[in-house]
């Protein structure tokens, strides 16, 4: 891998990204195209972050990556270990220790600062597009700031279920401008977009898009009056760590039924319980080993 | 081309560019918030701070205008050595750089389209100083609100008024730099 | 007691020790050379090539062996390395004009200037499995001809001579380069034909076949297809002309189509334009067929709402690397998105109950 530049990306690339990413942020929420260069990892498996990662990367950065919150799911490691080869940076799974954390999925639980900067993998950032799957329509439809269709779905819903039936990609509204895709980020997480001090930087590879929230961004989940946006996550504490504010995995334990709650967030879990923090499962293994 | 042209670039130029762009990038994220943007050596009148952003950002792909004072051939040469940029008129181009005074009219540079609010010239503007006192600054990027040295409030608020369309601004002075982008809101102090 | 899963570094290191085990096969077997590949799974290597939009049969061949035969897999290989070669600058046009043909076939007339040379087809071969290829050994020979020194003249050309073929003019303009920048619809022609000759073959295949069965039918014969060597030329600004840098094998395919004419202009026939690297004719006649039927709005035709005449449709999805990337990539964990759906799901459930019960009270 020697022989690539640093980072991977080549000088030229690596300015039409940066370049794309600026009026990204000039423009908080509009997606700006941008000609996505063939990775060698597959579209779909987080190109568009990959780029965004390698043009913002400096030797000097700690870098963290998660997969469904997870710093050792297998496509994190891959991540991971392609930006240590790349770039020779350091890594760490520490949270707050890292200055850019690329994620697929999730909104770390601990909160961002200031110094931090996040870079969502996104598969498809158009949030009109199943609603109308012509880019032609959809570009159409930000540029008019015509909205409606989305509030009609989102309204069919609660006449179907009684509630909005989007459980992730929920969408959000922009500095009261652009409608934008926040990735595939269960709706638990939408409440951190907002305000928050870290610049969140979004790559779509394949869909050749990037678009950006600048710190302090103001992001609006859409809803209704009478149905407000609600952030759910599993009603349980975690079984590990006990976090009655992370957003929880479910994992089924035998084949009878047993399941436990865990955190999504591995380093917030593992955190945590090196604070002395127990989950109900945690505390009832040690009793019995005691 | 004097020998001066060739001169001047980023030592090391991965890691150089990929630092002056995190400057440059905090400096647009935040608007009003000034960095130091460092690394480049480029020849009189233009600023360090301006010639790290032209080797950060422009290349071939993007057509540069110089305005002023600036269009002299120390930078002409250098610009060209260094980026490949073609020099242009304010109409076509996607960089500008100069004084404030001699980048004027704005109404000159693209501002983007509704379809492609992206499609808007990015202006670097060399500055006497920069110092956070001045205009106040809120929006996306702005905690509550800052101060930043601004050339012109009413031409930064006619600009922010065109949202989603307008052009964006780094602010640069020795080598020092900030941002305006269209989406900040600008009052008199 | 559950204990997250771990070691996914390792678990990755042993998968990919795994496959170079399994790539190789049988140890007691000879390995394959790239020589081999290159020679022998020729056809393969042109649609690597192809796909890969790089013209490097040896690179070609060698994908082909990394990706153990998975063509898609080794056009990806292809376009990752692509991606990181430096550019020294665009050739001229490929003059297929001046092609020495190895094939040239017209089904639009009997006989024309050049002839109709059958070349190296499979078409009219028995498809009866060849047993003897199972033994080893054979170095079959064909009998030789003599080469014909001037240059073969183009079918169209002869129709254009009438006025019977819509003229495409040159229009000087560089075309966009797709994998240069993003793109943009609609997309004007020259972005078009990139984008087929990239495209997915079997994709393309079964759209061209969609038009021919009636979906934007258009009445396509193979006015010309033509397989053989081209020169590539380069302009050399210190020099101030071109000269020629090497030669590459293309497969060119015009189609024939049938127009009827519009209040503006009389009958005439229309083309559709296939280009592609090496032999690889089925991909160049599908992408000819395809090609024209996009161009039915400068064409003054009506939208028919067929598949093959939808731009965003065919350009969106016909490249294989983006649609084999986005499919395969559900297989990615996707638990944090499921278990909202769960918790969602779970809770429009107990509210249903709830009315139900509600309900059944009063």
């Amino acid at each position: 891998m020697s022989d690539y530049n640093f980072a991977y990306l080549d000088e030229q690339t690596k300015r039409m990204i940066r370049r794309a990413i600026l009026k990204g942020l000039a423009v908080p929420g509009y997606q700006v195209p941008f000609a996505s260069r063939e990775m060698p990892m597959p579209y779909g498996w987080g190109t568009g972050g990959v780029q965004v990662s390698a043009a913002t990367l400096t030797p000097e950065d700690r870098f963290k990556v998660i997969d469904q919150g997870a710093d050792d799911t297998t496509n994190a490691v891959s991540i991971r270990k392609f930006f240590e080869r790349t770039a020779g940076v350091e890594v760490t799974e520490e949270t707050e220790a890292a200055t850019i954390i690329q994620t697929r999925h999730r909104i770390p639980e601990a909160p961002l600062s200031e110094d931090q900067i996040l870079v969502y993998q996104v598969p498809i950032p158009e949030p009109l597009r199943f609603l109308e799957p012509r880019e032609t329509e959809t570009r159409k439809m930000h540029s008019l700031e015509e909205y409606g269709l989305m509030h009609v779905k989102l309204y069919e819903d609660i006449s179907q279920h009684g509630a909005i039936a989007t459980a992730y990609a929920y969408p959000v509204k922009v500095e009261g401008r652009y409608v934008m895709d926040p990735s595939p980020i269960p709706k638990f997480d939408n409440p951190k977009l907002a305000d928050c001090p870290a610049i969140q930087l979004f790559g779509a590879g394949r869909e050749q898009r990037i678009y950006a929230l600048p710190p302090y961004s103001d992001v609006v989940s859409l809803d209704f009056e009478d149905h407000p946006f609600e952030a759910s996550k599993a009603d349980h504490p975690c079984d590990l760590c006990g976090a009655r504010d992370s957003y929880l995995d479910e994992v089924i334990t035998d084949d009878r039924g047993g399941r436990m709650f865990v955190c999504s967030d591995t380093d917030y879990c593992r955190t945590r319980q090196a604070q002395g923090h127990l989950g109900a499962q945690l505390a009832a293994k040690q009793e019995g080993a005691a | 081309m004097q020998s001066e042209a060739l001169e001047g670039g980023f030592p090391d130029a991965p890691v150089d560019a990929a630092r002056a762009f995190r400057a440059a990038m905090n400096a647009m994220a935040r608007p009003g918030r000034i960095e130091t943007l460092a690394g480049a050596v480029p020849p009189a009148p233009l600023s360090a701070a301006a010639g790290a952003l032209i080797l950060t950002l422009c290349d071939p792909e993007t057509p540069m205008h110089l305005a002023g004072g600036l269009d002299v051939a120390g930078v002409r040469d250098w610009i060209t050595f260094h980026t490949g940029a073609p020099l242009v008129g304010p109409a076509e181009a996607v960089f500008a750089v100069g004084q404030w005074a001699d980048l004027q009219p704005l109404d000159g540079y693209r501002i983007g389209t509704s379809e492609y609010p992206d499609r808007s010239a990015t202006l670097i503007v060399e500055m006497p100083e920069l110092a956070p006192q001045g205009a106040v600054l809120t929006g996306p990027g702005i905690k509550e609100s800052t101060r930043l040295s601004l050339p012109d409030v009413a031409a930064m608020r006619r600009n922010a008024a065109l949202f989603p369309l307008g052009i964006d601004f780094f602010l640069t002075s020795q080598d020092r730099v900030a941002a305006l982008p269209r989406s900040t809101r600008v009052e008199d102090n | 007691m559950y204990v997250a899963v771990k070691g996914g570094e390792r678990a990755i290191d042993n998968a990919h020790a795994w496959l170079a085990e399994e790539r190789r096969g049988d140890p007691t077997v000879p390995e394959l050379s790239v020589a081999q590949i290159r020679e022998q799974m020729a056809l393969a290597v042109n649609r690597v090539m192809t796909e890969g939009s790089l013209y490097d049969p040896d690179l070609a061949a060698l994908a082909i062996k990394q990706a153990r035969g998975d063509l898609i897999e080794a056009i990806f290989l292809i376009r990752a390395y692509r991606t990181t070669l430096p550019r020294f600058g665009s050739s001229v046009p490929v003059k297929t004009a001046e092609m020495a043909c190895e094939r040239r076939i017209s089904a639009t007339f009997k006989d024309a200037p050049g002839g109709q040379v059958l070349g190296p087809t499979f078409d009219y071969t028995h498809r009866l499995l060849d047993f003897k290829l199972a033994a080893e050994g054979e170095t079959p020979t064909a009998p030789e001809g003599e080469a014909r020194r001037e240059p073969t003249p183009h079918i169209t050309g002869f129709l254009n001579r009438e006025g019977l073929i819509q003229t495409e003019d040159e229009s000087g303009e560089t075309p966009p380069d797709l994998t240069r920048e993003p793109m943009e619809l609609p997309a004007a022609r020259a972005l078009r034909l990139q984008a087929l000759t990239r495209g997915d073959e079997g994709f393309v295949l079964g759209l061209a076949y969609s038009t021919q069965r009636g979906y934007a039918r258009n009445h396509a014969f193979v006015g010309e297809l033509r397989i053989g060597t081209v020169a590539v030329e380069m302009d050399i600004p210190e020099l101030g002309f071109a000269i020629e840098i090497g030669e590459i094998t293309v497969t060119e395919c015009e189609s024939v189509n049938q127009f009827k004419g519009s209040k503006t202009e009389p009958p005439q026939f229309t083309r559709g334009y296939g280009l592609v690297f090496g032999q690889t004719e089925r991909k160049a006649i599908s992408m000819a067929l395809v090609d024209r039927a996009l161009r039915w709005k400068e064409l003054g035709e009506d939208d028919q709402g067929a598949p093959a005449q939808d731009e965003e449709f065919v350009l969106m999805h016909c490249d294989n690397i983006q649609a084999t990337g986005f499919l395969e990539h559900i297989k990615l964990p996707h638990y944090v998105d499921f278990q909202s759906e769960l918790e969602l799901v779970r809770k429009l459930r107990r509210a249903a109950g709830a009315e139900e019960v509600k309900e059944a009270a009063q």
